[in-house]
């Protein structure tokens, strides 16, 4: 699974990083970054998941693989 | 304000909504609800005229007419005439319009203030108040544990917020009596009372000129310091500018927060399944934290039409003040399943209690902590505790919406 945060979308809620912070840095000004280039280690979907599920500004979502 | 138009009773609160109507402050939901189904984008000729959605979707699209739906106005009632007269004396002196950057401010000119404030209030800057919030909490418990009884809001909520923003500004704490009576005179009382906010505004920035002046001879390592020392649009800020910066940072990080956790223990005390599962699984905290948020959002935001926008059959026309009802829209069922009960542990919570788009409350990470330390300390010394007397609950709302008054009784220890 990979995931990505869509810079111009995210305002730095900080959902994602108090939700799964193995998954996401946050800056100073609060704006977050998939860790890892995205890719969520195994056994963090769920985590994964609840970030995408819980961002206010739709900014983070998964990488269809082809 | 004998002649107040909320002394007449609503006619239809698609046409006529009064945001000061006692039983609307006290639960707006099934106004919201009804308005939804009927009229979703309501408006008013009450309070200087406003349009007031109630849809998620609505709020999503216009927090993002930017600057079509502009912040240079964002209370929910406009500035009295006595406001006015100030105001455009200020202008004329300091050349100045946008008052209390960033949260009056548009693009271009919204940026460079935001990003001067937010590292105060970033995850990491917020970790480091916890110890300070805690000792603070167990500190006011430690004064009203023994008696069994104690107002959750006035002894408790009300008493933590304004103490942890004056430590973050570098401002003393023990004034924090006074900063809740400015702050209850600009953003509850002013708001109806234009005299008070007169009066209390000018407090506000007497007192900050004089803290702005002693850390221009002597900085500190303050976050007022660090105002002065800041620079925006490539030139350091005014007086101006920073007495407004901190007056908002005050103001913002006063009656919102406390309203939030004043909200938050009126529903353990009246909840009691609920209270005994967050005792039970207290891991469920950060997502309960959450749900109270979207569920008793406190704070409504002020726009100003620009340019004539239609929404859904709505026209705003140009100089028309649109309400974000963020509260409002957290209630919305298309956006949230069980929308009217709250769901400790509910999984899927896009709550805008903070708002969205580029002005998100700039303060959110700091609230939370706070609600979340508040809750956690109070959960840990207070066993089982209830309502002690409904009828004496007192609410605020308009600009900021919580409980003011809230009597709890539990076994003395």
């Amino acid at each position: 699974m990979r995931i990505k945060v869509d810079p111009d979308l995210c305002e730095g809620h900080n959902r994602c990083f108090a939700l799964a912070p193995d998954l996401f840095e946050v800056d100073d000004y609060g704006l977050s970054q998939a860790l890892n280039e995205g890719v969520v280690p195994p056994g963090l979907e769920e985590k994964a998941r609840l970030a995408i599920d819980n961002c206010p500004e739709f900014a983070i979502s998964v990488v269809e693989e082809d | 304000m004998t002649d107040s138009p909320a002394r007449c009773p609503v006619r239809d609160w698609a046409s006529d909504y009064d945001i000061f109507d006692p039983d609307y402050v006290r639960d707006p939901a099934p106004v919201w609800k009804e308005l939804r189904e009927r009229c979703p984008i309501a408006h008013t000729e009450r309070w200087g005229g406003s349009w007031l959605p109630t849809r998620y979707e609505h709020l999503q699209k216009m927090v993002k007419m930017v600057p079509a739906l502009s912040s240079a106005s964002p209370l929910v009632v406009p500035p009295s005439p006595e406001m006015i007269e100030i105001l455009e004396a200020e202008t004329e002196k300091h050349g100045e319009t946008s008052r209390t950057p960033p949260i009056t401010s548009d693009p271009p000119r919204h940026r460079p203030y935001r990003r001067i404030i937010m590292p105060l209030f970033s995850p990491h800057a917020v970790e480091k108040h916890i110890p300070y919030t805690r000792d603070l909490c167990n500190g006011l418990i430690d004064g009203f544990i023994g008696e069994g009884r104690a107002d959750a809001a006035a002894d408790y909520a009300e008493q933590i917020t304004p103490r942890v923003i004056a430590h973050i500004l570098g401002i003393d704490p023990a004034r924090a009596d006074e900063f809740v009576t400015w702050v209850r005179g600009v953003l509850e009382f002013g708001l109806t009372e234009p005299e008070q906010m007169v009066e209390y505004r000018t407090r506000i920035r007497t007192f900050f000129q004089e803290m702005v002046t002693e850390r221009r001879e002597t900085p500190r390592g303050d976050a007022i310091s660090m105002l002065i020392a800041s620079e925006a649009e490539g030139e350091k800020l005014t007086d101006y500018r920073i007495l407004g910066m901190c007056s908002l940072l005050l103001i913002a990080g006063i009656d919102t927060t406390w309203s939030a956790i004043s909200s938050s223990l009126l529903h353990f005390a009246t909840h009691p399944a609920d209270q005994a599962r967050l005792r039970a699984e207290p891991e469920l905290l950060p997502t309960a934290v959450e749900e109270l948020l979207r569920f008793y959002s406190p704070v409504t935001m002020g726009r100003i039409v620009t340019e004539p926008v239609e929404l859904d059959g709505a026209e705003m026309q140009e100089g028309d003040r649109v309400l974000l009802n963020f509260p409002g829209a957290n209630r919305d069922p298309e956006a949230f399943e069980r929308a009217d009960e709250v769901v400790l542990d509910r999984r899927r919570n896009r709550h805008m209690a903070f708002g969205l788009g580029i002005h998100r409350c700039a303060g959110s990470n700091l609230a939370r902590m706070e609600m979340q330390v508040a809750l956690r300390t109070w959960f840990d010394r207070i066993g089982e505790f209830e309502l002690a007397d409904p009828d004496a609950v007192t609410w605020a709302g308009g600009q900021v919406r919580g409980p003011r008054t809230v009597p709890v009784r539990f076994a003395a220890a």
